[in-house]
C-alpha cells in the first residue's frame, strides 16, 4: 500500500531513491531525494545529477547539530564510544553540515546547561518520579522528617581485589561492624575461600564465622574503605556513626596489600574530633 | 412495514456489549443503531485528548458513566515535552458536567489536573465514585480535601505518580465520618505526613477497603496499627519500611502480616531493612504481584523474599537482584507474567558494576513459561541472549530492552544488536511493544518492518544510520499505533513517503531528529485530519525550511488544530505567517 504523499510517476517510485541506502555522510547522494520531496521542475530523469542546494539542505547534520544543548552530548558519547566514531559516521558528519545552519543554531539560544560531565535529557529513560524518589534515597543529607532521622540510603560501592566486578551497599542497613562484614562476607563469598564450598545451611554458618574473621582479622582479607579526603583506612579504627559518614568507598584487599594502611589509620584519628 | 428493531430491544441486547471495539462497529450500522448506541455507552475512553473536542465526546455520550482520558505523548515522563506543553483537563471536566450528570468515573493519565478542576468535580457530580490520576500534575494537597469532602460515596481516590503540590497531610481529615464506602486509596506519591489517627478511623470506618498505598511519610508502627484495623486487604503499599522497632513491635506486625489472607500485592518497601524481610514472608505464597522497585536490598535478602513467592505473576524489582536472583526467580516464580528491572544506579550510565547481565533475563526466559511483558534496564547486551529469550518464549506480547549506553554493541562480539532485535521480532508473532536500544543499523529496522505485524508501540532511541529506517517501520509495520523517536537520523523522506499511513496511528513522537521545518509544514498543509506539531523553543519565522526542528509530534484528529497551544509549539495554523505559500502544492 502506497502512503507517499506526493504523486511521483511510476518510474520514479521503481526507482524511488527513498528505498536506497544511504551513507549518512554521503551529501551527494541525496540529490534524487530532493525530486520526491519538493515539487521543483526538476525532472526525474534528472535525479542523478540534479545536486542542487535544496537537496543539501534537506541532509541534514546530526540530532546533535540541531541546537548548542545537543553539542554537550558529545561530551557523553565521544569518549566512550571511538570505534563507533569510526564505523557509524555519525558523529563526525558535524562537521560536514551546513555552515549556515549551525551558525544559526549556535547563535540562538546559548543558554542551555553547558554540564563538564554531559547529561542527556531523558536518558536513560527513567520516571522523574522515580528519578526524584531514588535521588532523596541517595543524597547523603539527612532529610529530618519530622524529627525522625534521616531515612535515605547511603550507597558506597565494594571492590574486592581479584574479583570480576564490584557491589554497591546501603550502608544505612547496617548497625555495626559485624553486621557489614557479614554482609559482605556473604556477598563476596563466592571469590574467596572457594574450597569452602557449601555445605548446607548450617555449614555454611559456621564457614561465615570463620572466614568473617579471616576478612576482618586475619590473614586472607582485609577490610578498608575511603574517606572523604581520598584516605584509604582499615575499617574498624571509628565509631559506626562517623564511618558511615565518612565512607565514600570499601575495598577488600588481600591482608599483604594493606599492611601500610594501619599507621595512617591510626594517625588519622589523632586528626579527626 | 417498519423492520427496525424496536430501540427498547436494542438497547437491552446492547446492555450486553461491554467492549467499544464492538460498539464502534455497532454504531456504525445505521443511524438508529448508533443513536442507541451512542446513548447506552457507559464507558468512553480517549486515548488522545486532542483527538477529539471534550463538547463533542459529551454531546454524543451522555450517559457515560466513565471516562478514561490520556494526555501527553509517553515521552513526556522523560522530560522530553517541555513544560505548558497542553493536555489540560478542565476542558473536559467542564464538558463532562454540563453534559453528562451521570458521570462517576474519572481516569486522567499524563494531563494537567488543577485544583480547580478537582473542585468542580467535586460540585458537579453528585454520585462521583472513582478517581484515579497516573502521572498527572497541577493540583495541590488542596484540591484533594475539595474531593474528599463532597464526594460522599466516594470508591476509589488513587494518585498514581502524581506531582503534587503538598500543602501538608490535613487533606485527609477532610473525608467526613459519614464515609464508609471507600474500597481503594492510593496517596503513595505525597511527601506530607498525614494525621495517624485519621487515617485510622477512615479505614475502620471502610469495611471495603481492598487496597490501601501509604505514602513514604507512614511510619512502620502505624502500618502495625493500619494492618491490624484492615486484615481484607487485597493491595497493600507500605510506608516506609526503616524505621527501628523494638521487639514487641516486631513480633506484633509480623502478627498483623500474617493475619492478611487475601494479601495479592504489595507495594511501597521503601529503604526496606533486611532485618524487616522476614517480616513479609507469611504473605508471600499469596502474592501475584510484588513491586520492590524502591527497595534498596541485596541480592541474597531479595532470594530469601522471592523463593517464598511461588504464585509471583508480576515482579518490579531493581537490579540489585543481580542475574543470581533472577536465577532464583526462575526456578520459584514459574506463573510469572511481567518483569520489570530498574536500574539502582543514581545515574544510571556510570554504575556499570552491579552483577545484573544479560544472563538474569535469559534465566527468567528458561524458568518462566508465561513471561509475556518485559521491561529490562541494564548495561550490555548480546545477541545471543536475545535469541535465546526469543527461542524460549515465543509469547512474549511486550519486550522492552533498555542498555542503558547508547549505541552499545554486543559486548562479546562487539556487533550491532540487529540479530537479536530480529530474533524476537521473528519469534515473537504476537509482540505489541517492543523498545530497541544499543547499536543498531538500517538492518535491524527492516527485520522489524518485516516481522513486527502486530506491533503497536515501538520507542526507538541513539538508533539508526539513514531515513531508510523509518521508511521500512511506517511501511511494514501493519499495526503500528505509536512511534516515538528520539536522536535518530530519520528525516523528511521516509516521513513525506508514508504520510497517509500517520492517519491510521494515533500518534507519531520525533525528537532531535531530522525532520526540517519545511517537512513540517507541507504535511501539515497536506494531511488536515493530522495536527503538525513542531515543538521548538527557538522562533521559527525567520528559520530556513531546511533547518530542522527540535521535536514534532503528528497525531491525527478529528477536533482540527487545539486552541490552548503555547507558544513554543508551531502549526501552519496558529502560525499562518510562517504558511507554505512560497512553495508550489500540487
Amino acid at each position: 500500500m502506497s502512503y507517499r504523499l506526493l504523486s511521483v510517476d511510476k518510474e520514479g517510485l521503481a526507482t524511488s531513491p527513498g528505498l536506497k541506502e544511504r551513507n549518512y555522510l554521503g551529501l551527494s547522494d541525496c540529490s534524487s531525494v530532493d525530486s520526491s520531496t519538493l515539487p521543483n521542475a526538476v525532472p526525474d530523469s534528472d535525479k542523478k545529477s540534479s545536486l542542487n542546494f535544496k537537496a543539501t539542505e534537506l541532509r541534514l547534520g546530526l540530532p546533535d547539530s540541531q541546537s548548542p544543548q545537543r553539542e554537550t552530548d558529545f561530551g557523553l558519547l565521544s569518549p566512550r564510544t571511538p570505534d563507533e566514531k569510526l564505523l557509524f559516521p555519525l558523529l563526525p558528519c558535524k562537521d560536514h553540515a551546513s555552515g549556515n545552519k549551525r551558525g544559526y543554531l549556535a547563535k540562538s539560544g546559548s543558554n542551555n546547561a553547558p554540564a563538564a560531565k554531559a547529561q542527556v535529557v531523558g536518558w536513560p529513560p527513567i520516571r522523574s518520579y522515580r528519578k526524584n524518589t531514588m535521588a532523596s534515597s541517595t543524597s547523603k543529607n539527612t532529610n529530618e522528617v519530622d524529627g525522625k532521622p534521616g531515612l535515605g540510603a547511603l550507597f558506597v560501592k565494594v571492590s574486592m581485589d581479584g574479583a570480576p566486578y564490584l557491589r554497591k551497599v546501603d550502608l544505612r542497613t547496617y548497625t555495626c561492624y559485624q553486621h557489614l562484614s557479614s554482609a559482605l562476607e556473604k556477598m563476596f563469598s563466592c571469590f574467596t575461600l572457594g574450597q569452602c564450598g557449601l555445605h548446607g545451611a548450617h555449614g555454611r554458618e559456621r564457614m561465615s564465622e570463620v572466614k568473617l574473621k579471616d576478612l576482618l582479622h586475619g590473614s586472607e582479607f582485609v577490610l578498608t574503605y575511603e574517606d572523604k579526603d581520598g584516605d584509604w583506612m582499615l575499617v574498624g579504627d571509628v565509631p559506626w556513626e562517623i564511618f558511615t559518614e565518612t565512607c565514600r568507598k570499601l575495598k577488600i584487599m588481600k591482608g599483604s596489600d594493606s599492611i601500610g594502611l594501619a599507621p595512617s589509620a591510626v594517625e588519622k584519628s589523632k586528626y579527626k574530633d | 412495514m417498519d423492520l427496525r428493531l424496536p430501540s427498547k430491544v436494542l438497547e437491552h441486547i446492547l446492555s450486553f456489549v461491554d467492549s467499544n471495539e464492538d460498539r464502534n462497529s455497532v454504531s456504525l450500522v445505521c443511524k438508529s443503531w448508533f443513536e442507541t448506541e451512542r446513548r447506552t455507552r457507559k464507558r468512553v475512553f480517549v486515548r488522545n485528548c486532542y483527538a477529539v473536542t471534550p463538547e463533542a465526546v459529551a454531546r454524543r455520550f451522555p450517559e457515560t458513566r466513565s471516562l478514561t482520558l490520556k494526555g501527553k505523548p509517553h515521552f513526556a515522563d522523560y522530560n522530553l515535552v517541555p513544560d505548558g506543553w497542553g493536555g489540560y483537563a478542565w476542558p473536559w471536566i467542564e464538558a463532562m458536567a454540563a453534559k453528562c450528570p451521570s458521570l462517576d468515573e474519572l481516569r486522567l493519565k499524563r494531563m494537567v489536573v488543577t485544583d480547580e478542576c478537582l473542585e468542580k468535580i467535586a460540585a458537579s457530580f453528585k454520585d462521583f465514585k472513582v478517581l484515579v490520576l497516573t502521572s498527572c500534575e497541577g493540583f495541590s494537597t488542596d484540591g484533594l480535601a475539595a474531593i474528599a469532602v463532597a464526594c460522599s460515596n466516594l470508591r476509589e481516590l488513587e494518585l498514581r505518580e502524581c506531582i503534587v503540590e503538598d500543602l501538608g497531610g490535613d487533606w485527609l481529615s477532610y473525608f467526613p465520618e459519614t464515609l464508609t464506602s471507600l474500597v481503594s486509596l492510593d496517596f503513595s506519591c505525597l511527601d506530607s505526613e498525614v494525621k495517624l489517627s485519621d487515617l485510622e478511623r477512615l479505614v475502620s470506618r471502610s469495611p471495603n477497603l481492598k487496597s490501601l498505598k501509604l505514602n513514604r511519610a507512614v511510619s512502620l508502627d502505624a502500618l502495625g496499627s493500619l494492618l491490624r484495623l484492615a486484615p481484607q486487604l487485597v493491595e497493600l503499599g507500605t510506608g516506609s519500611f526503616s524505621d527501628k522497632l523494638d521487639q514487641e513491635a516486631v513480633s506484633k506486625l509480623s502478627q498483623a502480616f500474617s493475619e492478611m489472607k487475601e494479601l495479592k500485592s504489595l507495594s511501597g518497601l521503601w529503604d526496606v531493612l533486611p532485618e524487616y524481610i522476614p517480616l513479609l514472608y507469611s504473605v508471600c505464597p499469596g502474592l501475584t504481584s510484588l513491586n520492590l522497585s524502591y527497595a534498596t536490598v541485596q541480592m541474597p535478602d531479595l532470594v530469601e523474599l522471592l523463593t517464598r513467592c511461588s504464585n509471583l505473576q508480576k515482579l518490579w524489582v531493581m537490579d540489585l537482584i543481580e542475574d543470581k536472583g533472577l536465577e532464583v526467580v526462575a526456578s520459584s516464580c514459574k506463573e510469572l507474567r511481567e518483569l520489570r528491572v530498574f536500574p539502582s544506579g543514581a545515574e544510571g550510565l556510570n554504575d556499570t558494576n552491579v552483577a545484573m547481565t544479560e544472563q538474569g533475563l535469559v534465566s527468567v526466559s528458561e524458568g518462566c513459561p508465561n513471561l509475556e511483558s518485559v521491561l529490562y534496564f541494564c548495561v550490555q547486551f548480546t545477541n545471543a541472549a536475545m535469541v535465546t529469550i526469543a527461542r524460549n518464549r515465543p509469547n512474549l506480547t511486550c519486550f522492552r530492552l533498555c542498555v542503558m549506553e547508547p549505541f552499545s554493541p554486543d559486548h562479546k562480539t562487539q556487533q550491532p544488536l540487529d540479530e537479536g532485535f530480529k530474533a524476537i521480532v521473528e519469534r515473537c508473532k504476537d509482540l505489541q511493544r517492543l523498545s530497541v536500544s544499543g547499536l543498531l543499523t538500517n538492518k535491524a529496522f527492516e527485520y522489524i518492518g518485516t516481522h513486527g505485524k502486530k506491533l503497536r508501540m515501538l520507542s526507538i532511541a541513539f538508533a539508526g544510520d539513514s531515513d531508510l529506517m523509518l521508511h521500512h517501520l511506517l511501511s511494514g509495520c501493519e499495526s503500528l499505533n505509536k512511534l516515538e523517536i528520539r536522536d535518530c537520523p530519520f528525516g523528511d523522506t521516509a516521513l513525506l513517503e508514508n504520510a497517509a499511513k500517520l492517519e491510521t496511528m494515533r500518534s507519531l513522537w520525533m525528537s532531535s531528529c531530522c525532520v526540517s521545518f519545511g517537512a513540517c509544514k507541507l504535511l501539515s498543509q497536506k494531511m488536515p485530519k493530522l495536527n503538525v506539531e513542531v515543538i521548538d523553543e527557538h522562533p521559527l519565522e525567520t528559520r530556513p525550511d531546511s533547518s530542522p526542528v527540535e521535536r514534532i509530534y503528528i497525531y491525527r484528529t478529528l477536533a482540527g488544530p487545539r486552541l490552548d497551544m503555547p507558544e513554543f509549539v508551531w502549526t501552519t495554523q496558529k502560525n499562518p505567517e510562517i504558511g507554505v505559500s512560497h512553495l508550489a502544492i500540487k
